[in-house]
């Protein structure tokens, strides 16, 4: 790991910027761990004294990621991740912040285990970590956790992971006693009984393979749900993964309503669709399930209009023994740290979505609504930053990552552009050579 | 043996349901005829006859200790004949209605009817049934008018007066007949009300009852020349309304340091009983500060005064 104890100038890169819609030839310079300033010209003769230049011909300069769903193995499950691991993934992939879930064992539902994991990542990680706390106790659906003390503690959001909170009157009251503190809760709408036996997207492909569906519905369904409680509520509502039409449909008119709710897609939901299964390729089974291309391009559109807040990459580490099985029976989930801007960029090049669009929901949007530092190039900020080569080719080895799992949905898939450079509080934590 | 009463108040009404239907001149009167008998409960020979001849049955259908003992010690020292019925020994258990208990207890004859039901609007069910008065002593999340009338008394005693004072009411608002009451009372009485709670214990359109609305005790205390406390049961505590105990006393507990936020001659109340360090700190509840101990007493006095002036209203022979 480099130390860079010296100021750092990037000269002429291509800075984006989301949180000032900036895109600009320009210079960045970087010391003491903070952005001092990024725009055009700062020049060689505009910094202190023993600045390190770094040239960077026209790369790619912009915030680090900020990745607002990401399953760690800490605690109880050290097999499949940990916070080190996860962060060495995260600094190749040019994440700067791993937003962890709280589905873990002991269940993240008390301050308590909040302060373990910020002290354990503190200790063991090479990016930032925060965690979202338990929305329930036990994630059990029935009693809300101590919203205000995990949030004191430093949770920043409250989910029930890949749990879905069916009582509604559990909701109505998580969602109105959250609002007095101003706590973000994160709801993965699918409807555990419209779900059934379901392996993956209810339609005719699943139905050639013999595969039990899950329909939109089950997703729709709770979505609208809640959608109807945040405005008995009032209280601040983030959509944790939509994945079909029907679904941005519900958010739209929740928007329009003035209502106080955000969405996110996972990164596997707006480049793959569930045709990427093929012969049962359970790498490529996630939760909820991959759906049509139809739907896949109109996440990508909502995402282009800000209808979908933040991409995120859902990341699930499951190891050989929970993947190699017959398709029903293997374990859903992919891990994503270190490939998710690689595959945004897939929709840059396709001119499918403009670059800073995707730099936006995979930094500066989610920070915003968790309320914590990175996703801006702004001066005074933590020089949390990532160069990137754009238009450099390579194929993606699931061998080569750096996560303790290797069930990549993009394995061997030809990829342009990638990470090679990526600074957390002003520190040099990868570098691609 | 006995000392006449000095006020010669009388109420327009035959029940006492509720604050609700009170003006803020017969609040008054309620007052000054307890102010009389505050001093006479601290005299040796406590008691008088004006009710003497009448029978009063305390019909308690829910629990209660400070509560019934008062109406019952009220009634005793007015001279009733005064019998306690609760739901453990009545018929009510063995399934009987409440207007069959009604018909029941009106054959018997009695002058004063005390009730307390887990139903809100009970009472005045009972009420419109029954031929003597009735006094509410408690139906459901509707009104307790005697808590609010001692709580009244109460302050005035202590800050010489209730109009333009700023009074908190921190808790359980949702599920309090303790807080509408006293909304109401202190409402008429010219005083400002603010209420303290987490959204979850606020009832709907809290806003439109004449109060001000705060969510955290540092903005809903300041200024406060009152506050007070409100129980939290405890089937409420543990993830239903609110999370916990311990998230609940750290952000609504009344301790010092909340009560700092307050007048620095803020005083402090409960309708009681208390759950010390859910709601309220053992060191606010003793301190000096609070005003607890003399509400129990203010209860006896201020149900002396309801059932003397309703039974000025009672047919005489």
């Amino acid at each position: 790991m480099l130390s860079d104890r010296r100021p750092i100038l990037f000269a002429n890169a291509r800075i984006v910027d989301p949180s000032r819609d900036l895109d600009i030839v320009g210079d960045l310079l970087i010391a003491d761990g903070v952005i001092r300033e990024a725009k055009k010209g700062i020049g060689a003769a505009g910094v202190p004294e023993g600045t390190d230049v770094v040239e960077c011909r026209g790369k790619l300069i912009a915030p680090g990621l900020v990745d607002m769903r990401a399953f760690i193995g800490e605690p109880g499950a050290g097999h499949r991740e940990t916070f080190a691991s996860a962060s060495q993934a995260a600094a190749a992939g040019g994440v700067t912040t791993i937003i962890c879930q709280p589905d873990t064992s002991p269940v993240i539902d008390d301050p308590a285990t909040v302060d373990f994991v910020l002290r354990r990542a503190r200790d063991t990680a090479i990016v930032h970590v925060h965690p979202m706390a338990a929305l329930t106790k036990g994630l059990e659906g029935k009693e809300m956790t101590e919203i205000g003390l995990l949030k004191a503690a430093g949770a920043v959001a409250f989910t029930d992971g890949e749990k879905c909170i069916t009582n509604a009157q559990v909701m109505r009251r998580s969602l109105t006693y959250a609002r007095d503190f101003d706590a973000l809760i994160v709801h993965q709408t699918e409807d555990p009984d419209l779900i059934g036996d379901g392996v993956m997207n209810e339609s005719e492909f699943a139905a050639r393979l013999g595969l039990l569906g899950i329909p939109k519905a089950a997703e729709t369904v709770m979505l609208e749900r809640d959608i109807r409680l945040v405005a008995l509520s009032g209280g601040r509502y983030h959509a944790a993964s939509v994945t079909c039409a029907e679904s941005l449909e519900v958010l739209r008119r929740a928007k329009d309503a003035g209502l106080n709710v955000t969405a996110s897609a996972s990164i596997n939901h707006i480049t793959l669709n569930e045709n990427d299964i093929g012969p049962y390729r359970t790498f490529l089974k996630v939760s909820p399930p991959l759906r049509a291309e139809d739907d896949r391009k109109a996440l990508v559109e909502a995402l282009a209009r800000g209808l979908i807040d933040v991409v995120m990459s859902d990341h699930n580490p499951q190891d050989v023994e929970t993947k190699r099985l017959p398709f029903a029976e293997a374990a859903a989930g992919a891990i994503g740290l270190e490939t998710m801007l690689t595959a945004g960029l897939r929709l840059v090049h396709n001119g499918e979505i403009e670059l800073i669009t995707l730099l936006r929901a995979m930094s500066t949007r989610p920070a915003e609504l968790l309320g914590i530092a990175g996703g801006t190039l702004k001066s005074g900020a933590p020089a949390d930053v990532i160069v990137v080569d754009m238009d450099v080719p390579w194929i993606i080895d699931a061998d080569q990552l750096k996560s303790k799992c290797k069930n990549s949905p993009f394995d061997e898939a030809r990829m342009t552009g990638r990470v090679v450079r990526t600074i957390v509080a002003g520190r040099t934590v990868y570098e691609f050579v | 043996m006995t000392i006449a009463p000095k006020s010669s108040f009388v109420l327009s009404h035959r029940h006492l349901l509720g604050i609700e239907g009170l003006s803020a001149t017969e609040i008054s009167g309620l007052l000054d005829l307890g102010e009389e008998f505050v001093e006479l409960n601290r005299q040796i020979e406590k008691k008088r006859s004006s009710l003497r001849g009448r029978t009063q049955i305390n019909l308690f259908f829910e629990a209660s200790t400070r509560t019934q003992s008062s109406f019952e010690l009220a009634g005793k020292r007015l001279g009733a004949d005064v019998m306690n019925m609760s739901v453990g020994q009545s018929a009510m258990r063995k399934g009987e209605t409440l207007i069959d208990t009604a018909i029941t207890l009106n054959a018997m004859h009695p002058d004063i009817l005390v009730v307390r039901h887990h139903a809100s609007g009970a009472v005045e069910l009972l009420a419109s049934k029954l031929d003597c008065s009735v006094i509410n002593a408690g139906d459901g999340s509707h009104e307790h008018p005697t808590q609010a009338l001692l709580d009244a008394l109460t302050i005035r005693r202590n800050k010489g007066r209730i109009e333009g004072l700023l009074v908190a009411i921190c808790g359980d608002i949702l599920h309090s007949r303790v807080a509408r009451s006293n909304i109401i009372l202190l409402n008429a009485m010219g005083a400002r009300v603010r209420v303290v709670a987490p959204s979850t214990l606020l009832p709907p359109g809290i806003e439109r009852f004449g109060v001000e609305v705060a969510r955290d005790m540092r903005e809903g205390l300041a200024g406060a020349d009152i506050v007070m406390m409100l129980r939290l049961q405890r089937e409420r505590m543990n993830g239903s309304y609110v999370p916990s105990v311990s998230e609940y006393f750290h952000f609504y507990g009344l301790d010092q340091k909340k009560l700092s936020y307050a007048k620095p001659d803020a005083l402090v109340m409960h309708p009681g009983p208390m759950n010390r360090g859910v709601e309220i700190d053992s060191i606010v509840a003793d301190g000096a500060q609070s005003l607890i101990r003399e509400q129990v007493e203010m209860g006896v006095a201020i149900r002396m005064a309801v059932l003397e002036a309703l039974s000025r209203n009672l047919p005489h022979a």
